[in-house]
């Protein structure tokens, strides 16, 4: 068995080591005809940037991006800079460099990798799954009876903040650098699973079909793994397979198959303010022209975040949308379980917290309110400022740096749910709702709690649960997302998610069950 | 100001300093010389296991101590005076107190074995237990095999221990039925079974006989009283523990097996007070015995004691019994009591049930006469206190128990729940007829 572990591993290896030096590799030949293709698309009137690439690139083979992305940049940085300096405004090309590089990049690779996508989808993909589950299914006998298996996670380099830990860091934030900044060093990775999206959509990958689709086969891999380790407990295995259906399902198969169909891409369960551009304006458009199903789909995305996303976080806790629906908690509690425990559990941390996924909250509303303004209003500023430029910054703080760069990036070395705790203005809202006004509760079961802390330790949102437990109180919080762990790792049988009567849901206690009965009616009564 | 001090930074005493600072503004100063900081001595197996850092088993972050003005004092006392109402340390400084409470906890018990004091032979209780464990048994290179000697609670949790290490381990259990002292026979069985499927050499009926030394002074085998010899690197003693109470000799203050006190948790010295493990009851309470060695009777001292130094006269009088454990994967959970074939009375009736394939079991107590429930054992089931704390306050039958036992459910949602195989068992065994009724909120928070 652990032979068969070590062979998965250098597997997994080996295919995340491929997949690593792609963006490094492959061949560009750009054609005239290409070039030509891309400038009548793009509705590029520059003729200093079309004289730019027909004299540097058109016609000539590049080994690698990094060969031809930087002449791209340079040819149009250099037309862009012209342009704006002899006020030809029309001229200028909008689109970012980076974008542009990509575009010319996906129509003119050739080579191995384009000729051998099936090929390379197995050295890359298909290595890194088969790897993973060999290294996954051998722990159906390695971890013995079912129970909780936690043995070592604070001996291991990989879960305890070591080396391991540090270069995964590393790498997922390399990864998400490249995804949000740098497109075209992905393009090679859009090669792989072109025909899965042609089969889908109709259309060749993206980088963002790299990344969905990169998402799903994680999530599945990993939510295996949840299986495995959990299989003792019916919460965690309904959970994960709920998380999974909606990933795969809402957030990857369904978008897709609209585009084939022409209708806009639309992801049904993500909510806004966490689909943050829900009410941009492009968006808005884009529904208003896509006739009744456009339509839908704006009416949809109101009701659910007014009417659908409080009504059942009264009746289930915020955790039916954060941990068994929302894509982010969906990779949170597959990948992300082996960190769980790296949340700060610090009062500091608690404040730090409450600032910024509530300034998060506000920023988003904010945000959207202006844009909202700017629509019906049709001008471009609020109050002296640009709506384009606020947009714009919540992309690239909130939306790329937070959501992903940080969200998933730090998984290894401050927890699972950074984005999630910290960033994602959904779950503030959300949260208001369960604090407030919902049947949700961890229950503390009376006087059973020995203070051993598991509980605190795996809450990857960072709430002291036994801060509450040892003291006989249940646990309001509003940023628990009810995944259950606390209450599956308890040695002593304390803690139980559950959905009952407001009424008694919040009871501060000073003395516990179990002590004199007139003790506890003269200290709790106070 | 009236200066509280308070030997051990245990449950108790953490719990009696807190209680009083929340109800007064007394000085109050705590001494120890285990750990700098409270911690909880029930997760120490969980630190060597990998589950958690020494850490996380502070329940209060560092600056709760200075905040809440908690003095903390890193010595062990040597001496208390009670004609001048001060304490001597080992650094030979003196503290004066006006109340003083000693809360010092346990000690693993000896017996005077052979070898007891040998290298390599340790129990597991304190936090310099788990460093010794961690120094003694790092892998399995180090410590080839273990023997753990004595069948109870903190046996097979260092036993489940050392199994996280994949080092062998032969567990002596001097009883013939795991820990069937306290638990009746089926359940007892059922952890034995348990303790084999985790592949722990489980010994019944042997007791240790003395431990081999090697040249260097290291345990390197134990003689067990059946004759064999096992090879060893490490002898875990974990047959109990006893009140921690050493350094009171010739203090004056009346001890016997730990500090006797009566239900205001008064020593025979006034303004001495002692509260948790080391502390022994003149007269049981209930079927409680004189020493209570439990996290939540320490803590529940705590609090009451608390009371009666800020004023408010309070008697210790703890609720029905309660308490759990976990036996490497199975949760158990007691209410009531619920006593073994050993020590139960004529009139205790059991009825007791079992999951054909899981390790999941049931007793249940009950007057043979009267019917009134007396008290559940539960393995593999989760209950909710509040529902059985009621149910034995208001003396109900076996046969209200059963018809309601949904109720005190405590188990995850989702899980496969067994109360109605439970009630058609009980229905066939005694001919009655009950049904189960559907959980309801409404009967939970009734009392509210």
């Amino acid at each position: 068995m652990q032979i068969i572990k070590k062979i998965g591993l250098l597997i997994f290896l080996i295919g995340l080591a491929i997949f690593t030096i792609l963006p490094f590799i492959g061949e560009f030949k750009v054609t005239r005809a290409t070039m030509d293709l891309i400038i009548q698309e793009k509705g590029i009137s520059s003729e200093l940037f079309i004289e730019g690439v027909q004299e540097n690139v058109v016609g000539k083979k590049f080994q690698g991006m990094l060969a031809l992305s930087p002449q791209i940049i340079r040819i149009m940085e250099a037309a862009n800079a012209r342009h704006r300096k002899e006020k030809e405004y029309k001229k200028v090309i909008y689109i970012g460099s980076h974008d542009m590089a990509a575009a010319v990049g996906k129509a003119s690779g050739s080579g191995f990798i384009v000729e051998n996508k099936g090929l390379m989808w197995f050295l890359t993909f298909g290595m890194g799954i088969l790897g993973s589950l060999l290294f996954i299914v051998p722990n159906i006998v390695l971890l013995g009876n079912k129970g909780i298996k936690n043995n070592g996670i604070y001996l291991e380099n990989a879960t305890n903040r070591g080396w391991i830990a540090w270069l995964v860091f590393v790498f997922l934030v390399s990864f998400y650098l490249v995804l949000y900044f740098r497109p075209e060093y992905a393009l090679n990775w859009t090669y792989l699973v072109d025909p899965i999206s042609e089969f889908l959509s109709g259309n060749p990958a993206g980088h963002w079909f790299v990344y969905g689709f990169m998402y799903c086969t994680v999530m599945t891999v990993m939510a295996v793994r949840m299986y495995i380790k959990y299989r003792h407990s019916r919460y965690q295995t309904i959970r994960t397979t709920s998380v999974l259906f909606f990933q795969i399902v809402f957030a990857f198969l369904i978008p897709e198959i609209m585009v084939r169909l022409q209708m806009p891409y639309y992801d049904f369960k993500n909510a806004f303010p966490l689909d943050y551009d829900f009410f941009f304006q492009w968006n808005l458009k884009s529904l208003m022209n896509s006739g009744g199903i456009g339509l839908f789909i704006l009416v949809w995305g109101i009701v659910l975040t007014l009417v659908i996303v409080p009504v059942m976080v009264y009746f289930f806790g915020k955790r039916w949308y954060c941990s068994w629906v929302c894509g982010c908690g969906g990779l949170a509690e597959t990948l992300g379980d082996p960190y769980r425990q790296h949340s700060s559990k610090s009062l500091f941390s608690w404040k730090v917290e409450r600032w910024l996924v509530h300034g998060v909250l506000v920023f988003a509303v904010g945000m959207t309110l202006m844009t909202l303004y700017s629509f019906f209003s049709e001008s471009g500023t609020v109050l002296g400022l640009k709506t384009q430029s606020v947009q714009s910054s919540y992309s690239l703080l909130i939306g790329a740096f937070f959501a992903g760069v940080i969200g998933t990036g730090f998984y290894p070395i401050f927890g699972n749910r950074v984005w999630c705790r910290f960033g994602c203005p959904l779950a503030a809202y959300l949260g208001f709702v369960q604090r407030f006004k919902s049947r949700f509760r961890i229950t503390t079961n009376g006087g059973q709690c020995i203070s051993c802390g598991n509980c605190s330790t795996y809450c990857e949102q960072g709430i002291d649960v036994r801060a509450y437990a040892q003291k006989g109180e249940n646990i309001i919080r509003s940023s628990c997302v009810g995944c259950g762990i606390c209450s599956a790792v308890c040695p002593r049988g304390v803690l139980k998610l559950e959905n009952g009567p407001l009424r008694g849901r919040i009871n501060p206690t000073e003395v516990l069950l179990g002590n004199d009965v007139d003790l506890m009616e003269l200290v709790n009564k106070k | 100001m009236e200066h509280i001090v308070i030997i051990g930074n245990g449950i108790s005493g953490i719990t009696a300093a807190r209680h009083i600072r929340k109800l007064s503004d007394k000085k109050i100063t705590i001494i120890s010389a285990e750990s700098q900081y409270f911690f909880s001595r029930t997760a120490l197996m969980y630190v060597y296991m990998g589950h958690m850092k020494f850490e996380h088993t502070q329940p209060y972050e560092n600056w709760f101590w200075k905040k809440n003005r908690l003095n903390l004092v890193n010595a062990y006392v040597s001496k208390v005076d009670t004609a001048h109402k001060k304490l001597i340390l080992n650094s030979s400084k003196e503290i004066k107190y006006d109340k003083l409470i000693i809360a010092t906890g346990s000690r693993p018990n000896k017996f005077g074995w052979p070898g007891q004091d040998l290298k390599g032979v340790q129990g597991l209780y304190s936090k310099q237990d788990l460093e010794m464990l961690e120094a003694n048994a790092p892998n399995n290179e180090v410590c080839k095999r273990a023997v753990i000697v004595g069948g109870g609670l903190i046996g097979i949790e260092l036993a489940e221990m050392l199994g996280s290490r994949n080092i062998p381990v032969t567990f002596l259990v001097r009883e013939s039925s795991f820990w069937n002292g306290v638990l009746p026979e089926g359940e007892s069985q059922m952890i034995n079974e348990h303790i084999l499927e985790h592949h722990i050499d489980l010994k019944l009926d042997t007791n240790l006989k003395e431990i081999i030394s090697d040249e260097k002074g290291w345990a390197k085998a134990v003689v067990t009283d059946k004759g064999e010899t096992i090879q060893c690197t490490l002898v875990g003693l974990t047959a109990g523990v006893v009140p921690n109470i050493g350094f009171l000799n010739g203090s004056g203050i009346e001890t016997g097996k730990g500090v006797k006190v009566n239900n205001f948790l008064e020593t025979n010295i006034p303004d001495v007070y002692a509260i948790g493990d080391c502390a022994e009851q003149y007269g049981a309470i209930g079927n409680r015995r004189p020493v209570e060695a439990v996290w939540y009777t320490g803590r529940m001292m705590g609090e009451a004691l608390a009371q009666t130094i800020c004023g408010n006269k309070t008697a210790y009088n703890p609720g029905h019994w309660f308490n759990s454990a976990k036996f490497l994967d199975i949760e158990y959970q007691t209410y009531g009591w619920v006593f073994s074939e050993k020590s139960k009375k004529e009139q205790e009736h059991h009825f007791h049930w079992r999951h054909p394939k899981e390790k999941i079991c049931v007793t249940i107590a009950f007057h043979k006469d009267t019917k009134q429930f007396l008290g559940i054992n539960t393995f593999g089931i989760r209950m909710r206190h509040e529902i059985l704390d009621r149910w034995l306050r208001e003396k109900r039958s076996i046969a209200y128990v059963m018809e309601y036992l949904k109720d005190a459910n405590f188990d995850p949602e989702f899980y496969v729940q067994f109360e109605e195989d439970i009630v058609s068992h009980y229905n066939a065994l005694y001919g009655a007829s009950i049904t189960s009724r559907k959980k309801s909120w409404k009967r939970i928070f009734s009392h509210n």
